[in-house]
Parts: C-alpha cells; structure tokens; sequence
C-alpha cells in the first residue's frame, strides 16, 4: 500500500486534507502535526508522498523540503506544499527548494486528489 | 449616469480619502514606526477599491490600485521600508486616482498605461535596495533560500537592530532530539532571537539529525558562547552602538499591543454613569453636611463626611480619566483639512503654502468630529474668496504662492482654532450692499466695521465675495456659527482688507460633564456653563451708562454691554437696584448677563431639551442638580446674539 505523510500543525486541516485523500484511494496515511514529528516519522516509513504546510511553529516546511531533498534517502519522494494565498513568496521559495508541485488553501478537493495521483503516478 | 455609477463614484471617493487620511498617519509616524494597522488598513482600503472598480469595469482604476496594492504588500511584509519618497509617491498616486475617479464623473476613462509603468518600476527600485540580494554577502545563499518571507524579515529586523547574527550546529539522537533541541533554543531565547531552525542530515549517521540554528543577539560573543554549550559561530558581528534602537523598537511594539480601539458611544456611556454617580454623591454630600447639622460631629458623621469626601475626590479622578481617553491631538483634523487644502487649491488653481501649528493640543474625540465641517468650510471659503488668484497677488506686491495657516491653542477650558489666510481681506462694502439688498439692515444706517463683519454670520448672508454656498452644499457661515454654538463654543473673525481674514473658532475642551454656575433671576433657576464665563462682579443699577439705547457697564475702561436675563425670557425679577453681572463670551463678543443671585456651582450633564422644544432659543439643554431639581441651561451664544439683535440694529 503506498504511504502519505501529511504535515500540518492546524487539526482541522490536517483531518480534512486526510479525507479528501482517502477518499482517492487506499493509502497508509501517517500524520505529523509539527515539522519535528515529521523529522522523526521520515525515516521509520517508506513515503511515497509528502503534503506539507510552509507556516508551523517549530521548523517551517521551506526547512522540512529542504532537509528532505538534501538527504538520499528522502530526496526520491514527491512533496507537495499546502499553503495559503497569503504566502505565495513562499511557495516560490518551496519550488526551488525541490518541491514537486503546491496548491492553495482553500482547494477543490478533486483538485487535490488529481494532484496526488498523478505525483505517485497511480 | 447611471446610478450604480453614482454609487460608484461616491464610494471610490470616500476609499481615497479614507486613504489619505491613512497616509498622513504613516507620515506622521514612519520615522517612530508606523502602528502595522494603519499600513494593513491602507493596503485594504486600496484593496477594496480595487474590487469595486473591478465590479463596474473601471480598467484604469483597477489596474492602477492593483499596482498600489501591491507596492503595500512589500510595505506590509517589511519587505521595504517607509520612506518620504514612498510617501510622496502614494500621495501622488491617490490624487491620480482622484482625477481618473473625476474623469469618471465625465463619463471617460484616461489612458494610465504609462502611469502603471511608472508605478512598477518605482516599486522595482525601491524593493531592489531592500530585496533577498542585500544578504547574499553575508549568508550562505542556501540557508537563505530555506528562510520563510517571515524568517527573513526577522533575519533583516536583527541586522537593522545591530544584532549579531550566529548559528549553532548540533546534532542529536533522532528519538529524541526535540527535548534536547529546546534546551538550546531556550538559551538562545535567553540572549536573543531564534530566528530559524535548519534540519540537516548531511554526513550524519542515519539515527542521528543535525540543527543548524540562525539566532540574533546584541551580547557579546563571549557571553554567547558562555550561555550556550554548543558550537557558535558569527556569521555578522554586532553594531556596538545598537543597544539604543533596540529599546525603541520593543517599546513600539508593546504600544501596539496595549492599544485599544473603543467606540466613543461607550466612553459616553461611561461619562453618563459617573453624571448619574456625580448626581449621587451631590445627594451623599448634602445629607453628610445635614446629619453634621443635626446630630453634630459624632464618629458616625465625621465617617460618612470622610467617605463622602473620598467619593468626590475618586469620582473628580475617574471623570478626568474617561474625559483623557476621549482625548486626541487636534493633527488629526489638520491632516484631514490638509487634504483638503492640497486638492481643491490645486482645483481652482491656486497655490497655498500650509503651516500648522500646535497639531498637539488636545480636544475631546466628539469635538473634533463635529468641528471638521465648520472648519472645512472656513478653509474652502478661504481658498475659493479670500486667496486671490496668482496674477492678482503679483499685481498686489504679494507672495504669489498664498499662505495658510491652521493654528490651535488651549486657553484655560478652551481650544482654540485659527483659520488664517494672507487674501484679500473681507470687503466691508459689498457686505453692506449686500445686507441691504437683503433688507437686514436699512440704507443709510451706520453700522461700526465689528457689526458690519458679524453680518457674514446672518442666516441667508452670502455674496460671492465674502461667503460662498461651498459648492452645492448649501453651508453658510450662519450654520458655522450655528454649530459652534451647539457644541458651546463661539465663532469670531477678523480681517484687514488686503492683509488677509482670521477665523477663530473656540471650542470647549471637552463638553460631557461640565461645571456650571446655578443662578437664579426671580423665582427661576439657570445654569450658566462656567467655560463661558470669565468673572461675575456686583453692580449697582445707577452705575448703568446707555448708550445707543443699550445699557453698558464700563468695566475697567471697556464698555461692557449688559443683558437683563428676566427681559430676555420675559420673567419677573427682584426690583432691587443692585445685581450680579455675569460676564460671558470672549473679547468684544463680551456681554454681561443680569442675575439675582449667584447659587454656586454645579457640575451638570447637560440633556437634551427634545424634539417638542426644538426651535427654542436660548437653551442648550436641562441639567438635573440634585434632590430631583430640573433646571435649564442657558445657551450663552444665543443670548449674546439676542441681546445685540435687542439693541434695534439688526433686523432679521
């Protein structure tokens, strides 16, 4: 089954983007609500797909992108950011860093899903 | 045009003086640091103009307030800081979008490509100085990738305190690095910013991870390395003279966190509480000093009379407390008829230097509402009458550039507003004919140059001369007078033909609770606003002089014209020979009003008399003073204006 790790410190958003993946497929999916949970879930699973939030208390996720692509284990697996309007420098940044693709809060949840797949080429 | 246009029109209006209004508090304030609200609120306004001409098609105005929008942005994020040349360029890109919104109006849109160039390659330049770049020397140009908009601001705000700027490697065990990685951060806290936290594992075994950590901090290096146990390095040695802007900029932001915004509706709400307390403490007062008479000074009334006294003073203090909230600096309304002064000059084409002076004196926040439109009036009617135009200045020997100035003072319980311009003066021969023409006053009457000049504040009175309908509004110089009046002030003017007009507005400080001077003329009671008197005196009837068919006192060598309250109401009055004159209004708008009896002083609230009185002159309103007594309060203003109409020179 392929794995999703999702990193959001918001509850809400973090269970609504869940929904909206399962409701694409049949996916392990492994939550982190700060970008330190997500350092530590990395190496315990096998990815095949990041969704990060840029805004988070402890690492932000330009940090958490940029930590993932400089490492060969990690660097392979397809990283989307979820982010809001407001950030849209970030998103800039978060590309360049090596992220595959974004999308803004708030989506069509087709959108997303359509997004998913085609990253993990399902 | 159609409606929606209208509405249209009306609403970018307001956007941009609203927004204008914001733009001269961040000038006022840039260099202190500007409150984020205020840029956030100009960002939106011009946001939300944006959207509106959107909605009706207004390409120009739409595309013109997207490039503004989006210079703001930079300005809202830090990403640039406030200049004067940023400002002057906002000031000129909201009066552009004035004269689109006016052509509008005409029913044409202006061709702005050329101006939205000019917009975008502004905001290039001045974003270039303060972009990604200015770090470059100094930081890996990978960590400075990793830095969120945020991060990087904060890394900018270190450098432009003077702070150091270093970083700490660590690495940890991955099971439990975040326990260990607080610890650092906290010492990091302790000394400075923690500006980010890298993750790295580069080189690192696979259950281990690295944290490069970017702080800020105005220690020394020494002290530094003491507090923290791991590697530091500087990247960016501190300013050493830095520890001054550093105190400024933590002050400022803990200004704008202690503020708040309070509708003044609730202050009133609060200032009619402590009426309705100060009505009450009137009542403790008053039994205290009737047990003392009765029972005489036992404990128990010497207690109520210590009590009593603490209410009052604690009372006077919350009342002044509240009444200082309601305070603002009068700058305010200058910034405003600044504006107003820049546009319609630039109008009729005339070219005024403003000064002002004294922006500082303050003056209650409903107050100063409510003296805008007078003073906006003033100040068009200066600029459209008073101000001539440039080639009749020159022709005159004058500055062809027209000076203006605003000035506020306080006096006593008093601001004062000067309006001053260096015109034409008013010209004493056209109100003439005009008064006549008007029929309020009669040919061949002699009037002295003073009741010639208060002829301007008649209802009705206006020539293209002297007074102007401003400009379908419909204002004379009557409804000024009017309104300061009601807001228990005076209007008054001065002018030297050729020299220029002073108009000089005084406005009590404030006018929620006000101290009072109960008097009694026969069997009735009136309240008299202390702010408008300046003494009471004794005077014998014999000592009356007349003149003109008026009775006058000579007070110290001025002839001081006297009203008799009980002819003024038509009441009964003692038939003594002596009586108290209480001297009301400033300088030669002076009169002294003609009681029975001073009762003492009050400090009232003043309400409303209603809708059913409304039209009755004379009164500002009723005021409870104790043991449930209503009383009136007298309107100073009309009775002074009553009383010169009496004197058989002013028909109206």
């Amino acid at each position: 089954m392929k794995s999703i790790l999702i990193v959001e410190d918001s509850t809400t958003t973090r269970a609504m983007i869940r929904a909206v993946i399962e409701d694409a497929g049949d996916f392990e999916i492994v939550e982190a609500a700060t970008g330190f949970d997500a350092l530590k879930c990395l190496p315990a699973h096998n990815f095949d797909l990041i969704l990060t939030d840029i805004n988070m208390p402890d690492i932000n996720g330009l940090e958490l992108i940029n930590f993932v692509r400089n490492d060969e284990r990690f660097r392979p697996i397809p990283l989307i950011i979820v982010s809001t309007e407001k950030s849209e420098e970030d998103k800039k940044r978060g590309m360049s860093l090596g992220a595959s693709a974004y999308i803004t809060k708030p989506f069509k949840a087709k959108e997303l899903q359509d997004m998913v797949k085609s990253l993990m080429k399902l | 045009m159609k409606g929606s246009e209208k509405e249209f029109i009306a609403e970018a209006e307001d956007i941009l003086e609203e927004s204008g209004r914001l733009l001269l508090e961040v000038q006022d304030t840039y260099k202190t640091g500007t409150n984020p609200d205020t840029v956030n609120a100009l960002f939106r306004s011009l946001h939300t103009l944006k959207g509106l001409a959107g909605l009706f098609g207004y390409a120009a105005v739409t595309d013109i307030s997207h490039a503004l929008e989006s210079l703001l942005d930079d300005i809202r994020l830090g990403k640039v800081d406030i200049t004067e040349d940023i400002i002057q360029f906002l000031f000129k890109s909201i009066d552009t979008l004035r004269d689109i919104i006016a052509a509008v109006k005409e029913g044409g849109e202006p061709e702005v490509t050329a101006y939205l160039n000019d917009i975008e390659s502004f905001r290039k330049s001045i974003a270039r100085s303060a972009g990604l770049e200015s770090l470059k020397g100094i930081f890996d140009e990978a960590m400075l990738k990793v830095l969120s908009d945020y991060e990087e601001h904060r890394l900018k705000a270190n450098i432009k305190e003077g702070r150091g700027i270093y970083q700490v490697k660590t690495v940890f065990g991955l099971s439990d690095f975040d326990k260990s990685l607080e610890n650092v951060s906290k010492s990091i806290k302790s000394i400075g910013e923690l500006i980010s936290t890298l993750p790295t594992s580069r080189n690192l075994p696979p259950d281990s991870i690295g944290f490069i950590l970017l702080f800020g901090s105005l220690k020394p290096p020494a002290e530094i390395k003491k507090t923290i146990n791991y590697d530091v390095s500087e990247l960016l040695g501190p300013r050493v003279e830095a520890s001054k802007p550093q105190e400024i900029k933590e002050t400022s932001i803990k200004t704008t966190s202690t503020t708040v915004r309070v509708d003044i509706e609730k202050l009133d709400r609060i200032l009619n509480t402590i009426g309705e307390l100060t009505l009450a403490k009137g009542a403790v007062t008053r039994i205290s000093a009737e047990m003392a008479e009765n029972y005489g000074h036992n404990p128990f009334v010497i207690d109520m009379h210590k009590i009593s006294q603490t209410l009052d003073r604690r009372l006077a203090e919350l009342q002044d407390q509240v009444l200082e909230i309601r305070m603002v600096p009068i700058g305010q309304i200058f910034g405003r008829l600044s504006q107003v002064i820049r546009r319609y000059s630039k109008d009729v084409g005339k070219q005024i230097e403003l000064a002002m002076y004294g922006e500082d004196t303050e003056l209650d926040k409903y107050l100063a509402e409510e003296i805008i439109d007078p003073l906006v009036h003033i100040v068009r009617n200066a600029i459209d009458h008073g101000i001539e135009p440039p080639e009749v200045r020159k022709r005159k020997g004058k500055k062809e550039v027209a000076s203006v100035y605003l000035k506020a003072f306080q006096k006593g319980n008093h601001v004062v507003i000067e309006v001053r311009d260096d015109g034409a003066g008013i010209d004493i021969e056209k109100i003439r004919q005009k008064a006549i023409e008007k029929g309020l006053i009669e040919k061949g009457m002699e009037l002295q140059r003073r009741e010639m000049i208060e002829l301007i504040f008649m209802p009705g009175f206006s020539t293209k001369e002297v007074v102007s309908e401003v400009s379908g509004r419909g204002v004379g110089l009557d409804i000024v007078r009017d309104k300061l009046s009601a807001l228990g002030g005076f209007a008054d003017v001065e002018t030297v033909k050729d020299a220029g007009t002073t108009f000089i507005l005084t406005l009590p400080i404030t006018l929620a609770i006000i101290k009072s001077l109960t008097v009694r003329v026969g069997g009735e009671k009136f309240a008299i606003p202390l702010t408008t008197i300046s003494e009471t005196l004794v005077i014998e009837h014999r000592n009356f002089q007349t003149i003109e068919g008026r009775e006058v006192y000579n007070l110290r060598g001025v002839m001081l014209p006297m009203a008799r309250l009980k002819t003024l109401f038509d009441i009964g009055a003692d038939a003594s020979e002596r009586s108290f004159a209480v001297v009301v209004g400033f300088g030669e708008r002076s009169i002294g009003l003609l009681v029975d009896e001073l009762l003492g002083q009050h400090e009232i609230v003043i309400k409303s008399l209603g809708d059913y009185f409304k039209g009755l002159k004379g009164f500002a309103g009723a005021a409870e003073i104790g043991k449930h007594e209503v009383i009136l309060v007298i309107d100073v203003e009309s009775a002074i204006e009553e009383s010169l109409k009496q004197k058989g020179l002013v028909h109206v």
